[in-house]
């Protein structure tokens, strides 16, 4: 499974959706998903890649990865695995 | 209705060893929040927190004790001293026959689990010290103080997360008010600063990695502290009948259940447990003068706490006092609100309002008076602490100046 398809099946699970009603456009307000879903999908998508996303539910908008969207999501996820290899 | 006063208080905490410590650390506004110091530490994200330092617990109590007294029960027993100390209450006879002893911890011995898994886990052992279990369970604390003094009425431990101090006052309040105890001791202890206990509750990503700046635009989180505080109250006649020191009156409690959100506050359910205090005790919203706030620092709580006040106020939530000492001795979590009682006791007594350090931006969702980083002197007739918990039980206390 490609970054994208991982991280849409997690995304989905957390929303209780099937994966083909996740699109790179959604957002995770979107999906359902709030703030305790999102610092619970934050963990799985670490579990998942073995990285740590630099992530503060206090102030998310200064949190050095951008989850505004499911795209900017995967985006974030290659940095990390990029600057990992 | 019988009258409730305080006639004893004692703590340690990141602020200081005793009462006077505290008070005084409070006053200047000194920060007792700085690099935890416990193994494996370097494997936290989250690398600070009100840790109480020069603490030798081996000096104080013998060897059974040690073996017997995690770092919770520890803290307890030695606020305690000061506490009943100060109140010069000894327990015999009928008066220890009724009074008990009510405490309140979130994790009870957090650290003896801790490290009996490590033990069993990554050691590989397979056998465990005998006194594990009575060593960490909840209870303990409060069992210890009452065979150390002796108390002999109604005893437990409530465990309402971060409101469980408050919760546990209330109901030492609630049986001295009734007239079924003549004094109970009460108040709280927590000691989670340990690997696993930070840990823990990292995952919620709700830490800050630098400070707790309660109400300030820029917060980005809590900061845990440890510690305990332990007070004495007893009800008012048997207090003056003994020419006892009064420090202040409790007038007043109320509690309620959001029942809406394990973690997110609610408005509704804080403002219902202030107006409720008020209501309890009698007061009118105008007589409010300081509120030590629950105020941890994060997004969610200080905008919802500072609302729910200004709605229970109105106009008098601009004239009133709020602060919160979390950004001096971090949160104490099930310890918290017993710590915090003596901002209210020192706004009460001695005039003197805790501030809220590390004030550096006004947010326009926490518009009240916060106290920012300078102590101010006032005199107050009444003051609440608030308490908020995970689980959305909040607990507020209503005192009164003698």
């Amino acid at each position: 499974m490609s970054t994208q398809d991982k991280v849409i099946a997690i995304i989905a699970e957390q929303a209780v959706l099937e994966p083909s009603d996740v699109t790179l456009e959604s957002t995770l307000e979107d999906l359902g998903i709030d703030s305790l879903g999102l610092v619970e999908s934050i963990f799985a998508i670490e579990e998942e890649f073995d990285i740590s996303i630099p992530f503060n539910a206090n102030e998310p908008e200064k949190s050095d990865f951008d989850i505004s969207n499911v795209a900017a999501i995967v985006a974030g996820i290659d940095r990390l695995m990029a600057e990992k290899a | 209705m019988k009258r409730v006063v305080i006639t004893g208080a004692g703590t340690i905490n990141a602020l200081g060893h005793s009462v006077a410590e505290t008070m005084v650390s409070m006053r200047e506004g000194r920060c007792g929040i700085g690099e935890l110091q416990f193994r494996d530490v370097d494997r936290l994200a989250i690398k600070i927190g009100g840790q109480v330092r020069d603490f030798e617990a081996e000096g104080r109590f013998n060897r059974q004790q040690m073996v017997l007294y995690d770092r919770f029960t520890q803290f307890t027993l030695f606020a305690a001293e000061e506490a009943l100390k100060q109140s010069g209450l000894e327990f015999n006879g009928e008066l220890a026959a009724k009074s008990g002893v009510v405490l309140g911890t979130a994790g009870g011995g957090v650290s003896t689990w801790d490290d009996n898994y490590r033990s069993v886990y990554e050691d590989g052992k397979n056998r465990v010290h005998p006194f594990v279990v009575p060593k960490l369970m909840n209870n303990a604390a409060a069992s210890h103080l009452s065979m150390e003094y002796n108390l002999k009425g109604p005893s437990f431990t409530v465990s309402t997360a971060c409101a469980s101090s408050n919760h546990a006052m209330a109901q030492a309040f609630q049986m001295v008010r009734s007239g079924m105890a003549p004094a109970m001791v009460t108040g709280g202890s927590e000691s989670m600063l340990c690997f696993g206990g930070v840990k823990a509750w990292e995952g919620l990503r709700v830490m800050s990695k630098d400070a707790c700046r309660p109400f300030s635009a820029n917060r980005n989180g809590m900061v845990q502290g440890e510690g305990a505080g332990i007070f004495v109250f007893e009800e008012y006649e048997h207090a003056r009948a003994r020419g006892a020191e009064i420090l202040c009156e409790v007038i007043g409690f109320a509690m309620s259940s959001d029942a809406a959100d394990i973690v997110m506050p609610s408005k509704q359910g804080a403002a219902r447990a202030i107006s409720g205090a008020l209501r309890d005790a009698q007061v009118n919203p105008q007589e409010v003068g300081y509120i030590n706030a629950h105020g941890t620092g994060t997004a969610a709580n200080d905008k919802t706490e500072c609302a729910a006040v200004a709605d229970v106020f109105g106009p008098h939530a601009d004239n009133l006092m709020i602060s919160s000492t979390k950004s001096m001795h971090g949160h104490l979590i099930g310890g918290t609100g017993a710590v915090e009682l003596l901002a209210c006791i020192m706004a009460l007594r001695d005039g003197v309002i805790a501030p809220t350090i590390g004030y550096e931006e006004p947010d326009p969702e926490c518009a009240l008076d916060v106290v920012p980083n300078e102590a101010r002197e006032a005199k107050v007739e009444v003051a609440l602490s608030n308490a908020f918990a995970f689980g959305g039980l909040n607990a507020v206390l209503a005192l009164r100046r003698v």
